[in-house]
Parts: structure tokens; sequence; C-alpha cells
């Protein structure tokens, strides 16, 4: 029996029903996917609170560096117009 | 046990009766799975199409401001083409397999991107008409019963608000300057009208996959109700700003609660989809030359991760 210390780290994602996008909902150790699965419904839709799970080895998550946020999103926050609340719409126009 | 083909349809209808999405692991007929690669591949091939009479303008747009939107406008039509084409891919084809279809003139896309544009006014056309246009048949979709069709409809239609409002505000704009101004203006809208009502394709009952989509609910509402809700809620746009729908047949039908319109001119309509149109080829060459010029991009890309892999 292998030490439990090393079972890798998985991420768990739930879609709560069906049409929805799958979202992340935490993690848990397992030995491989098939038992991630099964953890993860017993530790994440005890109630019902998926129809879908995903589960993803933790290492295999790239992720932007919050320190470096400034610069990676930068380029969208001088960008107003991008936004329908930007443009005024002649009267009598209220819908579009 | 393993479940019979014939089980396998009844829960799939059973989803479908109940307004479930199906999602990519689950099982469809083949026929369903068929249907939606043509639809959502002619989408996202449309949206990548559609960056090139935009395009036509940005070097020349009047104002920085104006090239400022038109780029995000544009930068946007691309996105929205790639989210399409990975909602595409969850149904087992490949981007290369449905690119090729698009060069080879097996895959289609909207007829209204082989009109030229002409002048700035189309660029407020486009945005007003065209966009106007694919935003009833998108919201429309976002009800469409593949998950990741709908979820990508549901993204676009949140980012593209802005779209049909910056091409109005350019209307807006010509339709209160000069008398050359206002007839720029109509006519650029004399020349989308009528492609923009064609963008919602065929009557329902000459429509080829019309009646298969709504039952499987990939199409929730029929070419001629879409239209109709475009044409009703346009004329009160052109009118106020004093620009007139260049259609003598419309009129408000009291009885009817909605706008009566002329008859589209369905052999132009043919003609354009056949690959007569002003464009087709134009644009068609265009997408293959930028798709071969970024070869090297690709290969290049390719090599370095063969590169890293044997590290």
């Amino acid at each position: 029996m292998s030490n439990r210390n090393m079972m890798p780290l998985f991420e768990v994602f739930v879609r709560g029903k069906r049409g929805l996008d799958h979202i992340h909902v935490g993690s848990l150790h397992a030995h491989d996917a098939e038992q991630a699965l099964e953890y993860a419904r017993d530790t994440y839709i005890r109630r019902g609170e998926g129809v879908s799970i995903w589960v993803v080895e933790s290492k295999h998550i790239h992720a932007s560096q919050e320190s470096d946020a400034q610069a990676f999103y930068d380029p969208m926050d001088d960008k107003p117009y991008r936004h329908a609340t930007y443009y005024t719409l002649p009267d009598g126009v209220d819908n579009m | 046990m393993a479940e019979t083909t014939e089980d396998l349809e009844q829960a799939f209808e059973a989803k479908i009766a109940a307004e479930e999405k199906i999602e990519p692991k689950d099982w469809m007929p083949e026929a369903y799975r068929k249907n939606l690669v043509r639809q959502m591949s002619q989408h996202a091939h449309s949206e990548v199409i559609g960056m090139q009479p935009e395009g036509n303008w940005l070097t020349r747009a009047p104002t920085l401001k104006r090239k400022c939107i038109l780029l995000a406008k544009i930068q946007d039509e691309g996105g929205h083409g790639l989210y399409l084409y990975s909602a595409t891919e969850t149904l087992g084809v490949s981007r290369e397999e449905l690119i090729d279809a698009l060069h080879e003139g097996r895959a289609k896309y909207a007829s209204i991107f082989n009109y030229p544009s002409l002048t700035w006014a189309d660029i407020g056309a486009i945005g007003w008409l065209v966009d106007g246009a694919a935003i009833v048949n998108q919201i429309s979709l976002q009800r469409t019963s593949y998950g990741p069709y709908a979820r990508a409809m549901v993204r676009i239609c949140k980012e593209e608000s802005f779209h049909q409002r910056q091409g109005y505000e350019i209307m807006v704009e010509l339709a209160r300057g000069s008398d050359a101004q206002k007839a720029m203006a109509q006519d650029a809208l004399n020349r989308w009208w009528w492609p923009s009502l064609m963008m919602f394709g065929p009557h329902d009952a000459e429509s080829a996959h019309s009646a298969q989509s709504m039952l499987w609910k990939i199409k929730r509402q029929s070419n001629d109700d879409l239209r109709q809700k475009f044409v009703d809620q346009t004329v009160p746009q052109a009118e106020a700003i004093g620009l007139r729908i260049p259609d003598d047949a419309l009129v408000w039908n009291e009885a009817r609660g909605h706008y009566d319109f002329g008859e589209i001119d369905w052999d132009e309509f043919q003609r354009v989809i056949r690959g007569d149109g002003l464009c087709n080829r134009q644009r068609l060459r265009h997408h293959k030359q930028a798709h071969d010029d970024g070869a090297w991009v690709r290969e290049a890309m390719a090599a370095y991760a063969a590169r890293e892999e044997n590290v």
C-alpha cells in the first residue's frame, strides 16, 4: 500500500445542471482519476449539487500569476468602448 | 448489460424533450452530430470571414476613436470564431478538417460577407444591420440543445452587445451630418438591407435543414419568425434617424402586430450562395492566403514542441 502522502492532488470541477459550465469547487487527494471521481462525489456533491464532475491533476493546471496581474490585464483597462453603455442612443430608440 | 441503440436513442430524445442540454460525452445520433458540425462550423467560418469587409476600413477609419472601436470589434469576431471552432471540436472533428472544408468549398459561411464594404457608412450599416440580424439569431441559439454551442452563444451575445450600437452610432452621426453624409448613410442602408434579411435563410418551407433542426432543438425559432423579429425592431431605428428602408411594400400591419415587407430576391440569394456574389472568390482567396502565410508559424511551433519533448 502506498504512502497516503504520496497521493497526487486533484482539482475538482462540478457541473450543477446540464447545460451549465463546470465550476471549480475545490481539491482532494486520490490515487488515480477514477478514485478522485469517487472521492469528489463523496466530498463535494453529497446533496445533489452536481450532475457531472471533472477531475484534473493539480500539476496540470497552469495559472497566471497574481503578482503580474497589472501588466497581464492592463490592455483591457482603457477600452470603455467595448461596453454597450459607452454608446448613447437617440431619443425614441431604447431597445438595442 | 449493454444498452441497445434503441435505448440510447430513447434516452437522447427524452433529454431533448425535457429541455436538457446534450453534452459532449453523451451518446447522440450521428445525424445530430453531423448537423451540428455543419451549422457550428459554418457559424465559426462566418465570424472569421466577417473580419474581412470590416478590416477593409481599419486604416481609413475617420478618427482614432473609430479606429480603436473597429479594431476591438474585429478582434471580438476573431475571438468568437475561436469559441465556435473549439465548441465544434468537442464533436470529435479537428480544426484542420474544418478549415480544409472551408477552403475546398464543402463548408459555407454567411453569404452577407460576400458583399463589398464600399464606404465608411458601410461599417455603420454592417454593425447596425448585419450584427443586429446576427444577434437576433444568436439570442435564439442561446437555447440550442447542444451544451457547448449554447454556452458559446451566451458568451458571444454578451460581448456583442456593443457591436450593433457602435454601428448604429456611425449611422446616427452620418444621418445628422451634411447632405452628402446623409446620402452616404442612406446608400449603405439601401445596399445592406436586403442581404441582411437574407441572413435568416430561405422561407421555412424551403429550408433544407430547418425541420429536423427544430425537432432536435438545435434551432429554436424558424427563419421567418426571426426575420420578422429583426424587421420589427429595425424599422423604428431607421425612422428615428430619418433613413428610409428600401422597401415599397413595407407597412405596419395592425392586425398582425408586425410589419409586412416585400419579397426577397431569392435568385440573388441563390446566386451568392452558389459562389457568384461580388466578393466570394476574394474572401476565400484571402483566407487561404492568410492561412498559407501563417504556415511557418505553425511549423516553428511544432518544431519547438518536438524539441522540448526530446530534451
